[in-house]
């Protein structure tokens, strides 16, 4: 016992041990290291889970205000700060789907959405697969004005986008959404999917090809398949922005194709701004959110690394 | 990089998705560019007037504070969000019901609509119905956001942490779960200090995906809109309106066509620049990878 604990001090980094007495020095940390790392472990373990859920706390606190208000009438809004609905109603969830105007809101948003994703992962997945198999002229070049797209604020298009759609007659229809944010969730489909299509062993195309598979045939029955959960984790993303982007959707629509987000401005008259329909109509925005992140929830802990770790 | 088969055919693939880009992004671009260099009064009637609307606009104060302001902001909010979400990463459980239980609930934020985010926070923060403004005012604090700019900086700031944390944690989680666990293993062996497999195992796993999730923030953060337009609407005064209200200001509000499309191309150009440096950072470090690995 004595031996060891001596040992144990020697091995003090900075300190000169004798050659000979290391091996006998090291064993010694090896038999020590289990226990020395389970009692350090136990407290830094529950000051870990104490500091996730101080910040969980943050993330769900202003989320529980919305969802409070949400269920209170306005003049409990405006009476008494209460911290839980004393008067609980559902009326101002009852306003809103019992209003065209407001439901449509949420049909238009996700019909423009899912619009959206079909046309980015259907263009960009040949256009990923020639950028990560093939150099051709013009690659490199190509790929940077993609990603500047990605950059680009859509405040510098808005008037331009205006004149553009409007001259083609596409104001105010749910494609000419879906089409403006392809300025954006193209180039990001085709560098999410870049990243997963390299990370597949080139051998496999070659086999195929070998085999007597047609491209198209190789790409949709074998390779679509291997990299799913990377389509998965682009679609994820392609919901996300399409969804949460609001200054092109409301710039291009007036009343036909008109998303939520734009809607809710209708809260707020001439009578003051109507609090609880707001709340409830911002908890209803979020809903398609936590389904989305559901189905993709195994997936996003590989695959929000876009394929580049 | 090398491996790669030299073929001109592959433009026939990529050509679907550049007409659709190209519709999207080119003609509204040259849209904005013949607008920079014209005066447009009517229909009929412009002027070309060359590179006059950017010396204007380089020299317009209004927006040279804009600049400075989002300047400031994008770099409070990377200094702010990378630490924490790196830190949020190596908290984050890493198996069992917990582990999808929270990554839900981080990743909600980022799933809101950006005007919703404003609204949530303007609910939140207001000093009469708000948990926040109300809790502070109760603690002995004026908390004002239409009144006082540094309270409406703050509250900002804390949303854009609120919203945009969770980007960068779940890009260093998943960099943390490709980290095989036999290195942790030698880690433990040597006896490595917990700062140390911090500095020496996860952070070089980490460098490739924080640039990722560093460019993603500088570009979402150097064209917010939506959220303090829908919080403060750009006041108390000018103090938090950034360059995209800036912009919008100009182009919708007082329709200065001309002054607002240079502006625009500046706005673009910065933007373009700076992604540019990133972009080669990347490539770089993709290159020294391969090279490495070779």
């Amino acid at each position: 016992m004595n031996d060891s604990t001596r040992s144990a001090t020697q091995a003090v980094p900075g300190q000169v041990t004798v050659e000979g007495q290391a091996k006998p020095v090291q064993a010694t940390i090896q038999s020590q290291a289990k226990p020395v790392i389970k009692v350090a472990k136990r407290p830094s373990h529950t000051r870990s889970r104490v500091l996730m859920m101080v910040y969980i706390v943050f993330v769900m606190l202003p989320i529980y205000w919305l969802l409070n208000m949400s269920f209170q009438t306005n003049s409990e809004i405006l009476g008494e700060l209460t911290f839980w609905p004393q008067d609980f109603t559902l009326e101002n969830y009852a306003n809103i789907f019992s209003d065209a105007n407001w439901y449509m809101g949420y049909v238009n948003s996700i019909t423009y959405v899912l619009m959206n994703m079909l046309i980015s992962i259907m263009v960009a997945l040949p256009a990923a697969y020639a950028f990560s198999r093939y150099q051709f002229i013009g690659d490199k070049h190509l790929f940077f004005w993609l990603l500047t797209n990605l950059m680009a604020p859509p405040a510098v298009f808005l008037l331009p986008y205006f004149q553009l759609y409007y001259t083609v007659g596409l104001f105010d229809t749910h494609i000419a959404v879906a089409l403006a944010h392809c300025l954006f969730n193209i180039p990001l489909a085709v560098w999410i999917l870049e990243g997963f299509m390299s990370s597949v062993p080139k051998e496999i195309d070659e086999t195929a090809f070998i085999d007597g598979y047609s491209f198209p045939k190789f790409f949709v029955k074998i390779f679509i398949p291997m990299i799913r959960s990377g389509i998965g984790v682009t679609l994820f993303f392609l919901f996300m922005f399409s969804w949460v982007e609001l200054l092109l959707a409301r710039t291009l629509t007036s009343t036909n194709a008109q998303p939520i987000a734009s809607v809710m401005t209708r809260t707020s008259t001439a009578s003051g701004i109507d609090w609880g329909t707001l709340a409830a109509a911002g908890v209803l925005t979020i809903l398609p959110g936590i389904v989305v992140v559901y189905f993709v929830r195994n997936h996003i802990a590989k695959g929000f690394a876009l394929g580049r770790t | 990089m090398n491996n790669k088969v030299r073929n001109n055919k592959a433009w026939w693939l990529i050509l679907p998705m550049l007409l659709l880009v190209a519709f999207s992004a080119i003609i509204p671009l040259m849209t904005v560019v013949n607008y920079s260099v014209q005066d447009v009064f009517d229909a009929q009637t412009r002027y070309f007037t060359g590179t006059e609307w950017f010396v204007q606009m380089l020299n317009d104060p209004t927006l040279q504070s804009a600049l400075g302001r989002q300047f400031a902001f994008s770099l409070t909010i990377l200094a702010i969000e990378v630490p924490l979400g790196i830190g949020i990463a190596l908290l984050m459980p890493k198996k069992g019901w917990q582990a999808s239980a929270i990554l839900i609930l981080v990743t909600l934020p980022l799933l809101i609509p950006w005007n919703v985010v404003g609204s949530i926070w303007q609910i939140f923060t207001r000093g009469d119905i708000g948990l926040m403004g109300w809790s502070l005012r109760e603690l002995g604090y004026s908390y004002n956001i239409t009144r006082s700019p540094l309270d409406a900086w703050i509250t900002i700031v804390i949303m854009d942490v609120w919203h945009w944390t969770p980007l960068i944690a779940l890009l260093c989680y998943s960099g943390l779960r490709a980290i095989p666990e036999a290195y942790y293993q030698a880690a433990r062996i040597d006896r490595a200090s917990r700062w140390a497999i911090f500095r020496y195992i996860q952070l070089p796993k980490l460098t490739n995906v924080l640039v990722i999730g560093i460019l993603l923030r500088f570009m979402h953060s150097f064209m917010i809109y939506a959220e303090p337009f829908v919080l403060t609407g750009g006041g108390p005064g000018s103090s938090t309106t950034f360059l995209s209200q800036a912009l919008a200001i100009m182009a919708t509000a007082q329709f200065d066509v001309g002054p607002s499309a240079a502006f625009s191309l500046i706005y673009f150009l910065i933007i373009l620049l700076v992604s540019w440096v990133f972009y080669t950072a990347i490539m770089n470090m993709q290159k020294d990878k391969k090279d490495g690995g070779a």
